[in-house]
């Protein structure tokens, strides 16, 4: 048998051209083809929505231009409160709850990373802890310190609900990341250490000069998607009697009977975490970039 | 000073259940330069990383000028502070420019000031040539570069010992000449320093010793020429044969 790699003997040139019905998709057509396409699936969509049988009653009551404007401004005299008001509830809750959150589990992940003889209940607590607050919904550990909290020092009683909320969003988010934060520092090749260590550094400088900022690097992006999650669950203390944006937005409905406060909470939202979303991606692609570029 | 650096006596090592070093007697004296040659797996590595607390030891003891390293009053980080180590592979900080890498040990373990290390660091890097890359990372390097830097940020700790670990094992053969010229170098000046590695031909040049190690047994030791010339045990001919 031959291993040559001139299996047809033939002496013809092999075509390398796309079959003809493929350029429509090439080059400047390309274009026009994906202009088209993306037309067509927005019709789509709008066409489904609009021409739905109950279409206009949820146009008057989910798309009120009307009705968002008066959510948005509030109505005292009839105790509806201003959806922008309800607004820097959330945003002072998430700013808060992002920076305990990053604090409180780089010291969890520290803690359950270090090998030091003293830490062992810590990091035996600490593992318990990124278990429990993993596991249990944060609506549930909403309640109970909500309610828990003041149960236990009366004088707790006063403080408003947001405190109790940034304390939820804090327990339940740093186990999370304190995850991130691990995975992010065992990532970081152990030749890092062993060289570090050897240059006569002791642990915590190695830690803090060596580890970390390498870690932090990878962990960026995956942070960042737990923090979209965590000012999304900021709402949930409303459930305490927390009043913020969907609370404001859910008591416009109640009282007008209409759904557009709503939407445009919703639409806040949307505001608030799609630029983070993009970042995100950009960070993840960059990161991307730079790993590719260093393996050439 | 007493002029012994390290002494290994009677080094027993084990992971789990595979014992890496089986009884390794060794001393290295101050200017003495030690090759350790053997297949991979013949416990090299877990010999250097002994020497400088990395591991602890099984059985046996191991002392630094004339200390015992097995006594718990022995501070690891301290001990380092005199024992540089060089890795196969680099094992550069890449966050770090090619200075910083230089400056951290001096600045962080030492505690010197940043100014003074400063220009010392910056002329160990022209020793090596590569003064005008101080401020780039490591990543734009080559390999033979990034381990002279390598070399060089240990020696920044002015270390009475120097451990090397197959530094060239990791590079392309084109770049292998630069680094073991810089080992030479630091040879000739007198650096003491104990070598695990496979380039027999630099061994045969630069060692005052020759340890061969097989299974985590010290089989020979000598000078190059009694070992290579004229071996005494037939798993050295046989490890030499297969080298050559």
């Amino acid at each position: 048998m031959s291993l040559s790699t001139d299996g047809d003997s033939s002496e013809e040139t092999p075509n390398l051209l796309s079959p003809r019905r493929h350029l429509l998709f090439v080059g400047r057509r390309g274009v026009v083809a994906s202009t088209v396409s993306t037309a067509l699936v927005l019709l789509v969509i709008i066409g489904l929505l609009y021409f739905a049988p109950g279409g206009v009653r949820v146009r008057a009551s989910y798309f009120n231009l009307h009705d968002m404007w008066v959510a948005w401004n509030g109505d005292p005299s009839k105790g509806i409160l201003a959806i922008r008001d309800g607004i820097w509830t959330n945003v002072w809750m998430f700013l808060v709850s992002e920076v305990l959150v990053l604090l409180f589990g780089l010291a969890l992940a520290w803690t359950r990373i270090t090998k030091s003889a003293v830490l062992l209940p810590f990091r035996v607590l600490a593992t318990a802890y990124s278990d429990i607050f993993r596991g249990v919904p944060v609506l549930l550990v909403m309640f109970l310190v909500g309610f828990g909290l003041p149960a236990l020092y009366s004088n707790l009683a006063t403080v408003p609900p947001p405190v109790f909320g940034v304390i939820t969003l804090t327990l339940s988010y740093s186990a999370y990341v304190s995850e991130v934060f691990r995975a992010g520092i065992l990532s970081v090749p152990n030749g890092q250490l062993l060289a570090a260590r050897s240059l006569g550094l002791t642990q915590s400088s190695t830690m803090r000069r060596i580890i970390l900022p390498q870690a932090v690097r990878t962990v960026i992006p995956p942070l960042l998607n737990d923090f979209i999650s965590l000012q999304k669950d900021t709402v949930l203390v409303s459930v305490i009697g927390g009043v913020e944006i969907a609370r404001s937005a859910q008591i416009y409905q109640s009282t007008v009977f209409n759904e557009s406060g709503l939407v445009l909470a919703a639409g806040f939202f949307l505001l608030l975490t799609i630029p983070m979303t993009r970042l995100t991606d950009l960070l993840i692609a960059r990161d991307r970039e730079r790993r590719l570029a260093a393996a050439r | 000073m007493t002029s012994v650096v390290l002494e290994l006596n009677d080094v027993a090592k084990r992971f789990g259940d595979v014992d890496v070093l089986k009884g390794v007697s060794l001393t290295l004296s101050r200017h003495e330069v030690v090759c350790l040659i053997g297949a991979s797996g013949s416990g090299k590595s877990t010999l250097l990383r002994c020497a400088n607390l990395l591991e602890s030891v099984d059985g046996g003891t191991v002392s630094l000028f004339g200390q015992s390293l097995g006594d718990p009053r022995v501070n690891g980080d301290l001990v380092r502070r005199h024992v540089g180590m060089v890795f196969q592979s680099f094992n550069l900080f890449p966050h770090l420019s090619v200075l910083e890498n230089v400056l951290v040990g001096p600045v962080r373990a030492l505690k010197r000031k940043r100014s003074d290390a400063h220009d010392e660091a910056l002329q160990l890097l022209e020793r090596i040539g590569l003064r005008d890359r101080a401020d780039e990372y490591p990543d734009r390097l080559s390999g033979g570069q990034q381990q002279r830097v390598a070399i060089v940020r240990s020696l920044a700790m002015k270390p009475a010992l120097l451990l090397l670990d197959e530094v060239t094992s990791a590079l392309d053969p084109s770049l292998v000449g630069e680094v073991l010229d810089l080992l030479r170098d630091l040879a000739a000046s007198g650096t003491t320093m104990l070598i695990a590695t496979h380039e027999m031909n630099f061994a045969r040049d630069v060692a005052h010793q020759v340890v061969y190690l097989d299974g985590g047994v010290l089989v020979e030791q000598g000078t190059p020429d009694e070992l290579f010339n004229n071996p005494q045990h037939e798993s050295t001919k046989q490890f030499l044969k297969r080298v050559r």
